[in-house]
């Protein structure tokens, strides 16, 4: 940035001479490559990245978007046969994609609520001086630093029918056992579970990093005026946490949209269906079963778009909700 | 791909193009199988294959690399057919990534045939390909309109029933197993009825079978006809096979004979191990699963019966695509894979019934006793069980419509407890939003 700020002042100052000499004596090689070095080495030096990014990130969405308007089958996807709106039109009256997105709004409150309360209550606890300061957080993080594939199977043995060990668990406790695959609310409270283990202590530690930003001040002046541990919480860092609470609950509003490893491989084989009664299909699942089982590639284009507009809306709420925050701050 | 991602944008793009660098360079390399530099001349063949073949572990590669010291042959696996076909499919578009040698599984086959004839080798033109040499039914399955055939067959996968003798014994029940085979020969509503009796004196904790879709789908592809009539219209609407099979699945699952299980799933396994139920339509590649989960305190419980009504489920067939890089070792090496020969041998290791009758009498396979099925002589219970199958239509969502039974209605009924009529209906919703181009 402030190369180009300078390259930019450079240009604008008024040479010595006067502007009629200028253009009759151009001026030396070595100033004019200088001067072009600085003014286009940055770009230079960004570029890897934003033609990796318009080779895997934008030619992709773009042409998944063409090919949204079209009819095209996995099984010869170089044959695109024009078909309009129809994908986006068919979408409207398709039940399973109405209850894909019914089901992925459900588990995301279901994960995204939980998690960000107790990620917010952990962080709380570990703004305390406490022993092993370090330890507790990179505790928190582990569950993070696993691979979904691997969490998930082991929910999955845990959540058994028949020999699981939260079955197990509840029937020590008298209750009989759950079959929680195939049950709609069952299968969305494991499916999130597995999502709050994951995410809960990485939530936790940028709460935290964003309490340690509040001046002790205000903490003094709030204990002076007699202000309880709990009422500080409420009324000091709760308010100072807000634009951080606010981009954790984007983050994972984006994450729960788009949560897909979690569902298929807790569906195990066929997973691609979340359940026999579809009770946990959520979006992703959806267009990878309409895309890569059922071979239909325009319709699975179409479902991707949809995702990514109601993602940019998600967007737009945020932005607006922000800066109504700064306003009345 | 992928869960919930909670990095910044930048941290995500720049791990995604590094990810998708990584797998470019790497498909690059894979694509670089062809001819060593410095290695005399030698073709490296690569075969690409879903799930465990078993041709290395039988050692039919090493032993056609001694017959031809040229080749070298190396194999690629992917675990899962349905990670696998799709890979297949856009290679193929693609014209690149394939193996020399693709494996394709008996549900898609259709699907090639149809539309890919022309990305593959005609098989029928190859040296020392006598079309006799197979079954009938399984020719024809690779075998498109204008006779060109893409794919030579592998094994098979006739049905037999593996019970439990101890579990049996207990429940009053004839052991042996030629009078087993006799309690339902000829009709799968017979099994269901020693399944009743069974359930009358079933030891504790124990019940009939392990899945209503298992005996829908041992029914199933017992019919000629199934989703698809000869014309190729599609009939999963009315056909008899579904129509007598669903029959069956409800029955079982409201009766309370199956442990409600999802086959090749965890808890299926767990059942294995724990004794849970007494049979399970078993093809020969199933004997393999069943001994690794049952493991040892299974040995000499289990034994093999002939079931009710000959059935194919499964095998596989092998192809040649044209964009491979050594097409003529390739067909040589498919060739001789297939061979009546090495499917007996194949056999031996790996127990998948050879699609090429000849084998049957070969003493690798005729004399052939499982000692872990007590002795049970598998190969000829599986030959015969192979001769009676009739010539399966298949279609090209064959799979799609399979599985929306299997995987949806069954299960509503089995483990949600809907009613059948609503299961049905589900399944038909499904077909209509898999099939709906």
């Amino acid at each position: 940035m402030t190369a180009t700020a300078e390259a930019a002042r450079d240009t604008q100052a008024p040479p010595p001479e006067g502007p009629g000499k200028e253009r009759t004596r151009p001026r030396p090689w070595r100033s004019r490559l200088c001067r072009w070095d600085v003014r286009y080495s940055p770009y230079a030096f960004v570029a890897p990245f934003f033609l990796f990014f318009s080779a895997f990130g934008v030619f992709p969405l773009l042409y998944t978007g063409w090919a949204s308007l079209h009819r095209v089958e996995l099984s010869s996807p170089d044959h695109m046969e024009w078909a309009g709106a129809h994908n986006y039109l068919r979408l409207l009256d398709d039940d399973f994609f109405w209850n894909a997105l019914r089901n992925t709004f459900t588990i995301g409150v279901l994960s995204t609520v939980p998690q960000l309360l107790m990620a917010l209550g952990l962080a709380h606890l570990l703004h305390f001086r406490l022993r092993a300061a370090s330890f507790w957080r990179v505790a928190l993080l582990t569950p993070y630093a696993t691979s979904v594939a691997a969490a998930t199977l082991v929910f999955v043995l845990l959540y058994g029918r028949d020999y699981g060990m939260v079955n197990w668990a509840l029937g020590a406790a008298g209750i009989g056992p759950v079959d929680w695959q195939s049950g709609r609310w069952t299968s969305q409270l494991a499916v999130s579970s597995i999502v709050i283990w994951r995410w809960t202590g990485y939530n936790a530690l940028i709460y935290l990093a964003a309490m340690q930003a509040v001046p002790d001040e205000l903490y003094e002046s709030a204990a002076l005026d007699g202000a309880s541990r709990t009422q500080q919480f409420r009324h000091v860092t709760v308010p100072a946490l807000r634009p951080t609470i606010l981009f954790t609950v984007v983050v994972s509003t984006i994450g729960a949209t788009q949560l897909f490893g979690e569902p298929l491989l807790f569906g195990g084989a066929g997973g691609q269906k979340g359940g026999a009664a579809h009770q946990f299909q959520t979006l992703g699942l959806y267009l990878y079963e309409q895309g890569w089982y059922d071979f239909h590639l325009g319709r699975a284009s179409a479902v991707a778009w949809t995702m990514f507009l109601i993602l940019l809306l998600i967007g737009a709420v945020n932005a607006v909700i922000a800066r109504q925050l700064g306003k009345t701050r | 791909m992928g869960g919930p991602r909670r990095p910044g944008p930048a941290v995500v793009a720049l791990a995604t193009v590094t990810a998708l660098a990584v797998a470019l360079l790497g498909s690059c390399a894979r694509d670089g199988g062809g001819t060593e530099p410095g290695g005399g001349g030698r073709t490296t063949v690569t075969v690409g294959t879903f799930g465990v073949f078993g041709y290395k572990q039988a050692g039919l590669y090493a032993e056609y690399e001694r017959l031809h010291p040229d080749v070298t042959i190396k194999e690629s696996v992917i675990e899962r057919n349905d990670t696998y076909y799709p890979q297949l499919l856009t290679h193929l578009a693609a014209g690149s990534g394939l193996s020399d040698i693709q494996a394709v599984e008996v549900g898609n086959i259709h699907d090639v045939a149809t539309t890919q004839a022309d990305r593959f080798e005609d098989l029928s033109r190859a040296r020392g390909v006598h079309k006799g040499d197979w079954l009938d039914w399984k020719w024809a399955q690779a075998t498109a309109a204008d006779g060109r055939t893409v794919g030579l067959g592998t094994d098979i996968g006739p049905i037999a029933v593996c019970y439990r003798k101890d579990l049996f014994q207990k429940a009053g029940l004839p052991t042996d197993r030629d009078r087993v085979g006799r309690l339902w020969a000829g009709d799968w509503q017979k099994y269901l009825d020693v399944g009743r009796a069974y359930r009358r004196n079933a030891p504790s904790g124990t019940v009939f079978t392990d899945s209503a879709a298992g005996i829908y789908n041992a029914s199933i592809h017992g019919y000629a006809e199934r989703y698809y009539d000869r014309r190729g219209r599609a009939v999963y609407r009315k056909s008899p096979a579904v129509r007598a099979s669903w029959r069956l699945a409800v029955q079982a699952a409201r009766g309370g004979l199956t442990a409600r299980l999802k086959q090749f799933e965890k808890p299926w396994d767990q059942a294995f191990a724990n004794g849970r139920f007494a049979t399970v339509a078993c093809p020969p590649w199933m004997l393999g699963y069943i001994k690794e989960k049952a493991g040892p305190a299974g040995k000499d419980k289990w034994d093999v019966a002939a079931a009710p009504r000959p059935a194919n489920w499964g095998g596989s067939f092998v192809t040649v695509p044209r964009a491979g890089r050594h097409r003529a070792a390739a067909v040589a090496l498919a060739v001789w894979l297939t061979a009546p020969e090495q499917q007996a041998k194949l056999f031996d290791r790996q127990a998948s019934i050879p699609s090429t009758p000849a084998s049957y009498a070969m003493p690798l396979v005729r004399d052939a006793r499982n000692p872990y099925f007590g002795g049970a002589p598998t190969g000829r219970i599986f030959a015969e069980a192979a001769r009676n199958i009739p010539t399966l239509v298949i279609g090209p969502k064959e799979q799609q419509i399979g599985t929306a039974f299997t995987d949806v209605a069954i299960p509503q009924v089995e483990q949600q407890g809907r009613s059948p009529r609503a299961a049905w209906k589900a399944a038909q919703k499904e077909i209509d939003n898999a099939v709906d181009a």
